[in-house]
């Protein structure tokens, strides 16, 4: 116990009279977290994009003939024995009026030539939605050989094909880019913020051999470095916090004007503890370890 | 107490391998005072360098108490360290500590309680006169100054033995005689001591055993020696 006092009191006084060198370190480590903290961050910006890219994909089968009710119910059946299949919605020869209507209400010329037609030139239709991008492909092969077709005039998924594909090819390249480059950054501000201590404590290996040779053990001689890799962690995991809440409730409502519904500040304060832990895991972390890794070289006298 | 023997130390480095110690054999005694004169590179801190186990021999070995001392494991070392007090010769004080506290560390490292540390640091540290630098880092000290600590920091927790490797080396003769007077006190009391010297003026006045060093061999051994090149 009072080894352990003057480990903790010997730690914060080195952090104390090397004032220079520890805030060198708490800046890196600012950084580092930061940056790993962004990352978290951009990880839920992608994967919004992606689900919301996604969202927007569909597609319908057009019938030539409204189906009768039992019809529609037994084909809505046959498509949801499909795994691929998240929902489906039947649109009347009505239904698809009104909503045409709806949406061009103000655009005369169409407006006129509907009227111009006359009657509902509009055929009803079931809109499908897959889980992902990637199985409309299947839905659409499935289709060709269903006992119900003959009763569909058109599948539009061969008109959206490229669209579906772009978008598809999109969200995994986005995926992978994204785990990529992550690794390669985070493994970046981990390294720096580890040669920054072990450049601090390079300067202390002098003092580290006379330590040894006026007996003392090693943890005693470690200790104090890494309460100082602590208290450098807690440091820098506080200012990147602040940093960080004053940053978003400023920028939030900016980013939301970009990427709408994105809800970045409420998704950075409902997940507070777990953004504080895995910051306080990087920061004192990296702190501890380095530390470790760094005295253990010269502790060999 | 202590005993070396056959003691070789060979340095590799460059294109020639110097040789620092060749075949030294020699023992030390409980309560005695010990002085290695020599000139400078005779071998005299490499020989201390080994007893403290900072540095492996290249032949032999050195016991004490009976133990060899580079067969001590690495977890062992410092609790037998605990058992050396050692002035060194570029006095090794820890620079981010103050005097106080570099004298006190040694005791901190042994677990010593509080009370005792504050009591016992002001004390050695008046009797080599230091007291109104304790507050004081070792850069803001003289060499003096600095050697004086040094010597607080060997003497604090009574070792069993001292081990001064010039330590008069940047003092006045004042000061000079008070540093020697003052081991000598030490060693009446039972500690055993070995210095490591070439100022001729301090072994003629100690009239102790002498052991002459010249390029890694013991010329000399004698008791009450008069130091003599």
């Amino acid at each position: 116990m009072i080894t352990f006092k003057r480990i903790v009191k010997s730690g914060w006084l080195g952090f104390k009279r090397n004032s220079g060198l520890s805030l060198a370190t708490i800046f890196i480590l600012v950084m580092t977290i930061s940056l790993i903290t962004s990352l978290f961050l951009l990880q839920k910006t992608s994967n919004f994009l992606i689900t919301s890219l996604t969202e927007k994909v569909d597609m319908a089968i057009y019938f030539s003939v409204e189906p009768s009710t039992e019809e529609i119910i037994s084909i809505q059946e046959e498509l949801f024995s499909l795994s691929e299949v998240k929902n489906l919605e039947y649109v009347s020869k009505e239904e698809a009026l009104e909503k045409f209507t709806e949406r061009h209400r103000s655009e005369e010329i169409i407006m006129e030539s509907l009227a111009e037609v006359g009657g509902n030139p509009l055929l009803s239709s079931i809109n499908i939605k897959a889980f992902e991008a990637s199985q409309y492909a299947a839905i659409s092969s499935f289709l060709d050989n269903a006992s119900f077709r003959d009763l569909i005039t058109k599948v539009d998924y061969y008109q959206k094909r490229p669209a579906i594909e772009k978008i598809f090819s999109w969200t995994s390249s986005i995926n992978v880019t994204g785990i990529i480059l992550s690794i390669v950054l985070a493994v970046v501000a981990v390294l720096m913020a580890f040669n920054t201590v072990r450049i601090a404590i390079y300067n202390s290996r002098d003092e580290i051999e006379t330590m040894r040779l006026v007996g003392a053990a090693n943890w005693f001689i470690r200790g104090p470095f890494m309460v100082q890799g602590v208290i450098a962690g807690a440091l820098a995991v506080l200012i990147t916090f602040l940093v960080f809440s004053v940053g978003i409730l400023f920028l939030s409502p900016k980013i939301e004007i970009i990427i709408p519904g994105l809800g970045l500040s409420a998704y950075f304060f409902s997940n507070f503890f777990v953004i504080l832990l895995i910051q306080l895991a990087a920061g004192v972390g990296l702190g501890i370890l380095s530390s470790w890794i760094a005295v253990r070289k010269y502790l060999k006298i | 107490m202590i005993s070396f023997q056959k003691i070789s130390k060979i340095y590799h480095s460059g294109l020639k391998p110097i040789t620092a110690l060749d075949n030294v054999s020699f023992e030390v005694n409980s309560h005695e005072f010990v002085s290695i004169v020599g000139r400078s590179g005779a071998g005299k801190t490499t020989l201390l360098k080994l007893l403290l186990a900072e540095e492996r021999p290249s032949g032999g070995s050195i016991f004490f108490e009976g133990q060899d001392v580079h067969k001590i494991k690495p977890e062992g070392l410092p609790n037998f360290r605990r058992q050396i007090g050692v002035i060194f010769q570029d006095y090794k004080l820890l620079p981010s500590k103050t005097t106080y506290e570099n004298v006190a560390y040694v005791m901190e490292v042994m677990g010593v309680a509080d009370e005792e540390i504050s009591s016992d640091v002001p004390k050695v540290l008046d009797i080599v006169g230091l007291s109104d630098r304790a507050q004081n880092f070792p850069e803001e000290l003289s060499g003096g100054e600095r050697q004086r600590a040094a010597l607080a920091r060997a003497l604090i927790h009574r070792p069993q033995i001292i081990l001064a490797d010039e330590p008069t080396g940047n003092l006045d003769p004042y000061h000079t005689r008070e540093i020697i007077r003052l081991l000598t006190k030490i060693n009446e009391m039972g500690t055993t001591i070995i210095l490591a010297t070439h100022n001729q003026q301090i072994i003629n006045a100690l009239e102790r055993r002498v052991i002459t060093l010249d390029e890694g061999k013991i010329i000399r051994d004698e008791e009450r020696s008069r130091f003599t090149l």
